[in-house]
């Protein structure tokens, strides 16, 4: 279980983060919904323990453990998993060797014994195959020359590979056609289970028919301003965000 | 402008000598134990002593020399080098880029003298000649002759005529027109200090490879034992028409250790001088490559990369010359420094008037790890020619903080994702090497760098 309670967090000194208040429970998906400039991908960040994003109040709990206290691959290890909005490119670094540094990474954290070549190989191809994705993307360099949509998949397939406990999609839609939209959200289903929970966040209602959540919170100005059930997008989608101060079409 | 002597930080021991009063460079010659091998040779002894004499004259280079203002050897002055003579002493451990229980053609050099208990020649194909040079200096006296201090002048390079004053022994070899040397040929440098003391050696090689013949040579240059040693090697390579050489050199000395290496070679039509020199020992080191296009349609690749770290100073400096039409040249350096380190990097290509088509290509990429670490980088065109096409490229930077954190995000530690950073970084050089077997090799001790940087 995830509790984030009375969350504030400064950038460069300004505060981004208002307090904010949210439980998680094992299995359930929560949507994270606002307009620009809400605090949005800073909540993101902060759950993963970029360096810059300094919490000033407040506690994460993760599993009753400290989240905050935790760098960022501890939290990794604990079963944090972030997808990026924006994928890092990383030339040199290959997918192959960089997936396999990171599940050994997180077995040996969690007291397993580290996959030899072998049995990597062999999980990585039911993995691929499970997402319906071909082996021609692990021989390249860590998302270098991928399409927005290979990105995406990029991400899900290491989320598929680390098995994470708690994963927060930021801006999972962002540069997506729908059609590689459908995609991704296919791949992200297949991993919803009672053990994994989710946290989807985005601006816009599209990518919720697709990953459907349990509950969807707003955020505006740095706070939970409104919390509801699936409905509450579709209610936002036809409203924008005027009805929580914030001038914007959605 | 002020410019700190790289050597400052480091207590030599010099047996008690005063600096003010250390005896220099020349003047343990005479001394030597056994005396130098070839003594009586006409063109030796003149070259010997034309180097002794230009030497005496003008002493150490100091940073006043444009090619010497970021690496200053002020303090190497004030230490008492005493020349290390022929050794006997166990090797510890040799390395090579082969596989364990293979073995090939290997010529070992312990404080710059052949030792031929550990050397091998067996297997190399007929006509190919691969000797000490102190062996040579009776039965290939013409060769040598018509061949040493061709290349590397000594007169505006102090360091050179310092490597002929002492001239004694070193690797040479010669692959004879048509040849091709498929297996590569490893030639192993160990410099063996002694505790207490400075000693100095000045290995010569010489690499010859005749019209349309082929070599690949792979260097080790390694140290063992305490105490200062100094390195001056000199090199000079002769690449024939059509000829192609392929020259690695891993420079893995000890920390206290000075390396100081000056490669001259000639390319003539058609050849192609392949150099690339991986640095990750020494407490100072300096590799000067002078590579010269002398024939048309003639190529060279001048690469390398380097890894420093604590106070290590390294200094790159090359100079192209395309002296004939449609050469080619190729330069890929990449280098990580870390600590307080420093590195410098001087590379120069000159186009001569008429050398028309030239395609000259030059990066040099440094990644600093810390706010302390430190590069000088220095590219410089000369080109007297209109139509050519030449480029170079220089950038320092930092690791990505987004990338760190991309890693760090899938649970990679810290100091592991740097190494997967810094090693990505460090393969656009690495994949300048042509050989596989040497790439693997080079990459091994790239990372081990990276293992003991966690």
């Amino acid at each position: 279980m995830i509790e984030i309670k009375n969350l504030h967090a400064t950038v460069d000194g300004k505060e981004i983060l208002k307090g904010v208040d949210l439980t998680i429970r094992p299995g359930e998906v929560h949507a994270i919904m606002g307009p620009n400039g809400a605090g949005k991908s800073t909540l993101s960040y902060v759950l993963a323990g970029r360096d810059g994003y300094e919490v000033t109040e407040g506690s994460v709990s993760f599993y009753g453990k400290d989240l905050l206290a935790m760098e960022p691959e501890e939290r990794a290890a604990e079963g944090v998993f972030l997808a990026f909005q924006y994928p890092v490119e990383i030339p040199g670094v290959g997918n192959t060797t960089f997936l396999k540094t990171a599940i050994n990474a997180i077995r040996k954290h969690r007291g397993e014994k580290e996959l030899d070549a072998m049995q990597f190989l062999k999980l990585i191809r039911e993995k691929t195959k499970a997402l319906g994705m071909s082996d021609e993307m692990l021989k390249r360099a860590v998302n270098v020359g991928f399409s927005g949509g290979e990105k995406k998949r990029n991400e899900t397939l290491q989320m598929a590979v680390l098995e994470p406990r708690f994963a927060v999609l930021d801006e999972t839609d962002s540069g997506l056609d729908i059609d590689a939209l459908k995609i991704v959200a296919e791949g992200v289903n297949a991993l919803r289970s009672p053990e994994r929970s989710m946290l989807v966040i985005t601006h816009y209602q599209r990518l919720l028919d697709y990953i459907v959540p349990d509950h969807v919170h707003v955020l505006a100005a740095g706070r939970i301003v409104k919390s509801g059930g699936k409905e509450l997008a579709l209610e936002l989608e036809k409203n924008g965000y005027r009805d929580f101060g914030v001038n914007e079409a959605a | 402008m002020s410019n700190p002597s790289p050597l400052q930080p480091m207590t030599y021991s010099t047996r008690g000598a005063d600096p003010a009063t250390a005896p220099g460079f020349l003047a343990p010659l005479d001394a030597l134990p056994g005396g130098l091998p070839g003594a009586g040779l006409p063109w030796l002894d003149d070259l010997r002593s034309a180097g002794r004499e230009r030497f005496a004259a003008v002493g150490l280079p100091t940073i006043r020399n444009e090619s010497w203002r970021y690496t200053n050897l002020r303090d190497l002055g004030k230490v008492g080098f005493e020349p290390a003579g022929a050794s006997a002493a166990a090797i510890d451990l040799l390395p090579t880029v082969r596989a364990a229980g293979e073995s090939g053609p290997r010529l070992v050099f312990v404080d710059g003298r052949f030792r031929a208990d550990l050397s091998a020649t067996a297997g190399l194909p007929a006509g190919v000649e691969l000797l000490g040079l102190a062996d040579a200096f009776a039965s290939h006296g013409e060769l040598l002759a018509a061949h040493l201090g061709r290349l590397a002048a000594a007169d505006d390079r102090p360091l050179v005529a310092l490597n002929s004053a002492y001239l004694a022994d070193g690797p040479l070899l010669r692959v004879p027109a048509g040849v091709q040397v498929d297996q590569p040929v490893e030639l192993v440098f160990v410099s063996v200090g002694t505790e207490g003391a400075a000693t100095a050696r000045h290995p010569r090689s010489l690499l010859i490879v005749e019209a349309g013949a082929r070599a690949v040579v792979v260097e080790h240059h390694v140290g063992q034992g305490a105490g200062t040693t100094l390195a001056n090697h000199v090199t000079e390579v002769f690449v024939g028409e059509g000829a192609t050489l392929h020259h690695y050199k891993a420079q893995r000395e000890g920390a206290a250790a000075v390396h100081l290496a000056h490669i001259a070679a000639t390319v003539a039509t058609g050849g192609c001088y392949d150099n690339y020199i991986l640095t990750t020992g020494g407490r100072l080191s300096r590799n000067e490559v002078v590579s010269r296009l002398d024939g048309t349609e003639a190529r060279t690749h001048v690469s390398g990369g380097y890894l420093v770290r604590g106070n290590q100073h390294v200094d790159t400096t090359t100079v192209i010359v395309h002296a004939q039409p449609n050469g080619t040249s190729r330069e890929v350096y990449k280098g990580v420094i870390g600590d307080s380190a420093r590195a410098v990097f001087q590379g120069k290509i000159t186009v001569c008037p008429g050398a028309q088509k030239t395609d000259g290509y030059q990066l040099n990429r440094a990644l600093l790890l810390s706010d302390t670490a430190e590069i000088d980088s220095k590219p410089e065109l000369e080109i007297h020619a209109d139509d050519v096409k030449c480029s170079h490229g220089c950038t320092a930077g930092e690791l990505d903080d987004d990338a760190l954190f991309y890693l760090r995000a899938r649970g990679i530690d810290r100091d592991t994702a740097q190494g997967l950073l810094i090693g990505a970084f460090l393969a656009e050089s690495l994949e300048e090497i042509a050989e596989e077997s040497i790439r693997d090799a080079f990459q091994r001790i790239v990372s081990g760098w990276l293992e003991e940087q966690k």
